[in-house]
């Protein structure tokens, strides 16, 4: 074997999604391919993976433009009704000097959802398309890529505690708007979309490129 | 390297979940970590004490996340009025609205995962923790690694702090009792989570069942 080593593909074993034992594809084949550790469905790689993480990632560049067009919440106070989006909760911090939060609110709204997106795009792009090219930083993208996701997610825990608090009828109400739907749907189907990637397909293209010579 | 690929399954080696290279396993001393050396992802841990401190985190993750339900988070005065919130309210808030799916969806990832995450953990390594097996120790792993990523309680402590700043500007907010509670309870489960050596649990199960 070269200085690359030896992937368990190229041995015919899989390694159990779940719990990471190596298997070997004998014994897959024999025992309903269920994990003998922690009896997970065992796959070399994910099922289906480019599929499924173009659909969802298709998905969820549609709601990404309901999710910033449409309100997300509407404060009335005193009879003024403020109406923000996304982008103008944002922009109303940054008014009222409050440039950390900010900050954070728009990293985590406005940024992490498109910079997510396109990520995972360009590393579908790049498994299709069979590029050999710095496996190990894509990686490392794909890696950065999961564990931002969820932070997205502060917008929709911050408006849940608006609505759930401010509600003194004339002197101050706040309500939610259809955008925080369509923001929250974007935010989960981008989560399952970098679950559904197989960051191994990143390396399979290296192990074709043994084979072939 | 060379690998006896003569195996139904092995212990002795493991394939790099995100690249797919065999390593053999090594013996790695307590507090040391190794990574996969073609992509760079950790592989191995090892804790001292790795399922004790993992059960003594759930544990008091559990009593905090008890006391975080139980009084208000925050409180919000105007014009000699005032309002406050208990953690569930803002799903239950959603809910009354109309719009059910943002309040299953926060029910989900701020009340059921954080606390299914204690429980499962606890289930877990209680049972171990006095020599008995857990109830279904394989189903209880899966249920938690499906479970970490949807449990969100630290990005919901970002949404309080930004709902505090927001609603600072037109009228008072004071911190509740249950705001402290809430972030103790997030540390201890981050720290069970960071304790909690996989490796570990495989073995002491064997031994148990053994």
């Amino acid at each position: 074997m070269s200085a690359a080593g030896v992937t368990a593909k190229s041995l015919g074993a899989l390694s159990c999604h779940v719990c990471g034992l190596l298997v070997s594809g004998s014994y897959s084949a024999a025992h309903s391919a269920r994990c003998p550790r922690c009896d997970a469905a065992l796959h070399s790689r994910k099922v289906n993976s480019m599929h499924r993480t173009w659909a969802l990632l298709i998905a969820a560049g549609v709601l990404y433009i309901p999710a910033n067009v449409y309100p997300v919440l509407t404060l009335v106070s005193f009879g003024r009704a403020t109406t923000n989006t996304i982008m103008g909760g944002v922009i109303e911090l940054v008014h009222s000097g409050q440039i950390v939060i900010a900050v954070i609110v728009f990293v985590a709204s406005v940024f992490v959802p498109i910079f997510k997106i396109a990520a995972l795009l360009f590393l579908v792009l790049s498994v299709q398309l069979r590029m050999k090219a710095r496996p190990r930083a894509r990686t490392l993208l794909y890696r950065f890529t999961e564990f931002i996701g969820r932070w997205s997610m502060i917008d929709i825990f911050m408006i849940s505690i608006l609505i759930a608090l401010v509600k003194l009828q004339a002197l101050a109400t706040v309500t939610a708007g259809p955008g925080a739907i369509a923001f929250a749907a974007v935010v989960i189907l981008t989560m399952f979309a970098a679950m559904t990637f197989d960051p191994r397909l990143i390396w399979d293209a290296e192990g074709e490129d043994d084979d072939g010579r | 390297m060379a690998i006896d690929s003569n195996f139904t399954y092995t212990e002795a080696y493991l394939a790099c979940p995100e690249c797919d290279l065999v390593h053999a396993v090594p013996s790695i001393r307590e507090g040391e970590q190794g990574r996969c050396i073609r992509c760079g992802a950790l592989l191995f841990v090892r804790h001292k004490d790795s399922l004790d401190r993992a059960l003594a985190f759930a544990m008091t993750g559990l009593m905090f996340f008890i006391l975080a339900n139980m009084f208000p988070l925050l409180t919000f005065e105007m014009e000699g009025r005032s309002e406050s919130n208990r953690l569930i309210d803002g799903a239950i808030a959603f809910w009354t609205a109309g719009y059910w799916e943002l309040g299953i969806v926060v029910f989900i990832f701020s009340v059921v995962a954080p606390l299914a995450v204690l429980l499962v953990l606890i289930t877990l390594l209680l049972p171990m923790r006095l020599g008995k097996a857990p109830p279904s120790p394989q189903l209880q792993v899966r249920i938690l690694t499906h479970l970490k990523p949807w449990a969100m309680s630290e990005i919901f402590i970002l949404g309080i702090i930004v709902a505090f700043v927001k609603l600072q500007d037109f009228a008072d907010v004071s911190v509740g009792l249950s705001l402290f509670a809430f972030v103790l309870m997030v540390a201890a489960t981050v720290m069970a989570y960071m304790t909690l050596d996989e490796g570990a649990l495989w073995s002491r199960l064997k031994e148990i069942q053994a």
